[in-house]
């Protein structure tokens, strides 16, 4: 089993990612990545998906394979990686589904998906990580290397691939469905001061 | 008549993009270590955490407190009595910029045409520049490295000129909520009311810039910042919308006379990654 459970609330995860692996994963947890994962932003996701659609073949197979949603600053000499917190997720939500379905089992990024992305992770059996926005810096440290793979010409969106140890993250969407910003925020709004105002039962998240 | 000569505007302006990109204003990590204490949420309090350990971490190593090193949103306040020599103020600022931003290994990440070819800069330039022209013989610079996840949320709208404060309480509420995780909070929450639809908007992102623990001067603008706060963390979204009473540290209000047809109210949203730097020459 590449998790193990280290209390009710964390685990570790290394990759590459299994169908068992996702089934263990649970909205809520706080996980700590370790192994090989991969970088994308908008416009390698586009390349990628372009390249499927014209029965071309990836620089990188897919399968089991994780896709963090990033874009570092370089490196200070010395360093492996500059600051590489995680961009908005829903940027992605037009590619996530078709990359899923060529055997992509997890995403990283921040913010939330949309409702087709969290019904194609249910489908595909994938999951759905949430890095803390912001936190570049401390993101930084666990970051053991870094490397372009392909795309190179798009500068801090190229694909990159990245060796990592306990890098924290948290599951936002798992594959049964369930999205932590709709649970969270039920569990914690305070009614009595809301007054009138109606909470939204679902939120489809704004675009941007 | 001061006169101040352009090469003195872009040194200072690289150290200040540089500075504001590293350090965090000890507002805002006073408003993120107070958020730490009271969050009742275990998994928000853990997010905390890392948030707070992140900008020891970048001060210490020198890296940039987050990796989206933003749009350079630099505020001029220059003095009328100020003379500037030696070439334009305005190049002089995007130079400035450009230098900071590759001197100091930040990213770039500015497009040169935003709907055609989308091609990065190269150095973050150009900055987006406000000047406001005041009495004086000094140069005030303020630089807000803005990122795009919390500014892409930012809001407009228009209301009935006797709507009164609900529906604006409301419109605050909903556009944080349907951010959700999007724009990195807890967030600060900058609200502009009045003017015109561009001015409401500048006044929002201003009102930023008064950071965490300011209150309006106005006692009952004090108390409608007061109420709106309240009401944005009890919705429960909490820091980076996993749950918890954490969603913003602050909700600060700007206003200006309007029109009598019109009440604007412009939302400018920021992350808890609050960068604000200035000086004055």
């Amino acid at each position: 089993m590449a998790v193990e459970r280290l209390s009710d609330l964390e685990v570790r995860l290394t990759t590459p990612v299994t169908d068992e692996d996702v089934s263990e994963l649970k909205i809520g947890d706080h996980v700590l990545v370790c192994g090989t994962i991969y970088t994308a932003r908008d416009a390698a996701h586009n390349r990628m998906v372009q390249t499927l659609d014209a029965g071309g073949q990836l620089p990188i197979d897919l399968k089991g394979q994780l896709i963090y949603y990033t874009g570092p600053t370089p490196a200070r000499p010395g360093h492996a990686s500059g600051a590489i917190g995680p961009t908005t997720s829903m940027r992605m939500d037009p590619f996530t589904p078709r990359l899923l379905a060529e055997g992509l089992k997890a995403c990283m990024g921040k913010g939330n998906r949309g409702l087709e992305v969290q019904a194609a992770l249910k489908q595909y059996h994938a999951v759905y990580l949430m890095a803390v926005g912001g936190a570049g810096a401390m993101l930084s440290q666990f970051i053991k290397k870094i490397e372009v793979i392909a795309y190179e010409d798009l500068g801090t969106e190229s694909l990159k691939r990245v060796e990592v140890e306990d890098f924290p993250a948290v599951v936002m969407d798992d594959c049964e469905g369930r999205d932590l910003l709709n649970e969270g925020r039920k569990q914690w709004r305070d009614t009595e001061k809301l007054g009138s105002y109606k909470p939204s039962e679902k939120i489809i998240v704004a675009q941007g | 008549m001061r006169e101040i000569h352009v090469d003195t505007i872009k040194a200072k302006l690289s150290e200040l993009c540089i500075e504001a990109t590293h350090v965090l204003p000890d507002d805002v990590r006073d408003g993120l270590r107070r958020a730490e204490a009271t969050e009742k949420a275990p998994l928000a309090k853990q997010i905390l955490v890392e948030i707070i350990d992140n900008f020891d971490i970048a001060q210490r190593e020198m890296i940039p407190l987050c990796q989206d090193t933003g749009t350079t949103v630099v505020f001029v306040e220059l003095g009328q009595d100020v003379h500037i020599s030696g070439g334009s103020l305005e190049e002089a600022i995007h130079e400035g910029v450009g230098a900071g931003y590759t001197s100091g290994y930040m990213r770039a990440s500015i497009v040169a045409h935003p709907l055609t070819s989308r091609v990065n800069t190269g150095n973050n330039t150009p900055a987006v520049i406000h000047y406001d022209v005041v009495p004086g013989d000094e140069l005030r610079l303020k630089v807000m490295p803005k990122g795009g996840g919390c500014e892409n949320m930012s809001r407009y709208a228009n209301f009935l000129p006797r709507a009164g404060k609900e529906p604006i309480i409301e419109f605050v509420m909903r556009t944080v909520e349907e951010s959700g995780g999007n724009p990195c909070p807890p967030l600060i929450i900058g609200v502009g009311i009045g003017g015109t639809s561009e001015y409401a908007m500048g006044l929002a992102k201003k009102a930023v810039t008064r950071g965490v623990g300011s209150k309006s001067e106005d006692e009952e603008i004090a108390e409608l910042e007061a109420e709106m706060l309240e009401k944005v963390n009890a919705l429960g979204v909490g820091p980076q919308a996993v749950g918890g009473i954490n969603t913003a540290l602050a909700v600060n209000i700007l206003t200006y006379p309007t029109h009598i047809t019109a009440l604007p109210v412009g939302v400018n949203i920021q992350c808890h990654s609050a960068r604000l730097k200035e000086a004055v020459l």
